[in-house]
């Protein structure tokens, strides 16, 4: 792009913050009961988190996987791309995400969940409660209504958020191929909502930050 | 040029001002017109933007609301709307509204061609056409001088074809001017559109002068600095002088700045507000300031 340095990140935003708004509320609308679904899908990670057993990781890659594929297509591919055409693009980065989950969380992945808590551990606990469970009420907060509430495994944020915290968990270098996605993500969710004036924009840049803090290089080996 | 309308003033050597009547519910006002340097084909001088506005996805209320705007706009005495591929949806929601006026005659439609692809640029154009649902576009722009080198020969054997009627290219906030310059005076484009302010008035020191002497219409984006230039002048009061140029918000006496340069054929404000609409198209009618009174109102902006 020529004096690409002359452009601001505004530059890029195609729609009002009442469009976006709408966007969430409208999917919502589209897709509940799904919602219920896509809590439950939450909570059954978690289970196989606490208490993990021989297919905890497969169990955890399948799941994930199924949560970042419809995302990918109703949301970003169906519904996200109509008034942002770079949607198109982040849907196929979405279940490329997917795909890799299968594959690096697979028998052969060399990934694990520890069962010894560190920070790191702690922290991506954290925030994959936080995905699930307190994301949705971002919106109750903004503007006092859960009808633009984004919800895990509907949207993409509290997803990819809760993803990075899921990879916090694990140990295993093959993680590393998994972290690009999510944080990219909420970088750009970050910018989005940056330029759309909403306080909420810092929410997905310090999740996207704290999740990589805590891959320090000690970390990362395998356990 | 039809017989309902009728030269009034002139005031530059290039641009004729004529006033056309602003609708048949208020035949009492006439609405600027400006002629396209090219041809003398007479355009009114406001003109509807769509971006951001009309990118609203598939939410029908508000593609309701944006139907609602162009109706006002055509009532109103409006004609040129402008879009782009690069604008989202918007191309799909002037689509979604024409049909429902009926496709209103009058209509200058005006698109843009963007894609770094040169292969893929007829099958841009064909799907944005296919997307408004009108036979052919009046004007079609190199958007932002994406691949213009290949384009506009495409472009001008469009032209040539009869499945065009003119052609332009555009830039915004500025950028690559010296570009712009350099195409105005090598190639046989009927439109420039760059961006134009009482605050970003670059374009006042050689591209207006220069479209001027080319004989090239001027298509003016960003009016209001996508909204920011009416937020901030909110709480200011308009001077007391304004009225003589028959102002009575911000919006007008921006508009009407914009509209006095004898450069400019259209100017394109962006809104999804029916009330905007006619705000808007209400500073292309009555007084209009000259040259000196041009200077005041930069200088009054400019000290607020």
């Amino acid at each position: 792009m020529a004096e690409w340095w002359t452009y601001t990140p505004k530059d890029f935003l195609l729609f009002s913050p009442r469009v976006y708004w709408r966007m969430f509320e409208l999917h919502n609308k589209a897709f509940w009961p799904v919602h219920i679904a896509a809590m439950l899908l939450g909570v059954g990670i978690l289970a196989f988190i606490i208490y993990p057993h021989l297919r905890s990781r497969q169990g955890v890659a399948a799941m994930l996987a199924l949560a970042w594929l419809w995302v990918a297509w109703s949301f970003l591919w169906t519904r996200y791309s109509t008034i942002n055409w770079a949607a198109t693009y982040a849907a196929a980065a979405f279940a490329l995400e997917a795909l890799l989950l299968l594959g690096v969380f697979g028998p052969s992945g060399g990934v694990t969940f520890p069962e010894t808590a560190s920070a790191r551990s702690k922290i991506g606990l954290a925030l994959f409660l936080f995905a699930l469970f307190c994301y949705p009420a971002i919106a109750v907060l903004s503007d006092g209504s859960f009808r633009a509430a984004e919800v895990f495994g509907i949207a993409p944020d509290p997803t990819a958020i809760a993803t990075l915290g899921i990879l916090a968990l694990g140990r295993g270098k093959a993680i590393l191929l998994l972290l690009a996605v999510p944080f990219a993500w909420c970088i750009a969710s970050w910018a989005t909502l940056h330029v759309l004036n909403s306080s909420a924009a810092w929410v997905p840049l310090i999740a996207a930050v704290l999740a990589l803090a805590s891959y320090s290089r000690r970390s990362i080996r395998p356990a | 040029m039809k017989t309902t309308r009728r030269r009034v003033i002139q005031f530059g050597a290039a641009a004729p001002l004529l006033f056309v009547p602003m609708s048949l519910r208020a035949q009492s006002k006439t609405l600027l017109a400006r002629s396209i340097p090219s041809t003398g084909e007479a355009i009114p001088a406001i003109g509807l933007g769509t971006w951001i506005t009309f990118n609203v996805g598939d939410d029908i209320e508000l593609r309701k609301e944006c139907a609602a705007v162009m109706e006002a706009f055509f009532q109103l005495g409006g004609r040129v709307i402008d879009s782009s591929p690069m604008y989202g949806s918007s191309q799909e929601v002037i689509g979604y509204g024409l049909p429902k006026l009926k496709v209103p005659s009058g209509l200058f439609a005006a698109d843009k061609v963007w894609t770094p692809s040169p292969a893929h640029g007829p099958q841009q154009i064909e799907q944005s056409r296919s997307f408004w649902g009108i036979p052919r576009f009046d004007v079609l722009q190199v958007h932002n001088l994406v691949a213009w080198e290949a384009h506009l020969p495409a472009l001008f054997e469009m032209k040539a074809q009869g499945k065009l009627r003119y052609v332009g290219i555009t830039t915004s906030e500025g950028r690559r001017h010296d570009l712009i310059e350099k195409i105005m005076r090598s190639e046989p484009i009927d439109f420039i559109q760059v961006t134009y302010n009482i605050i970003d008035r670059e374009v006042e020191d050689r591209i207006l002068p220069l479209a001027q002497d080319r004989g090239i219409g001027v298509i003016v984006n960003r009016p209001f600095q996508q909204g920011e230039l009416t937020r901030r002048l909110e709480g200011e009061a308009l001077p007391e002088w304004s009225g003589e140029i028959g102002s009575s918000t911000w919006a007008q006496f921006i508009l009407k700045y914009i509209l006095s340069h004898p450069a400019v054929t259209v100017t394109i404000p962006a809104t999804t507000r029916v009330a905007h609409v006619r705000e808007n198209l209400s500073a292309a009618s009555g007084p209009m300031p000259d040259q000196s009174m041009r200077l005041r109102m930069a200088e009054y902006v400019r000290d607020l």
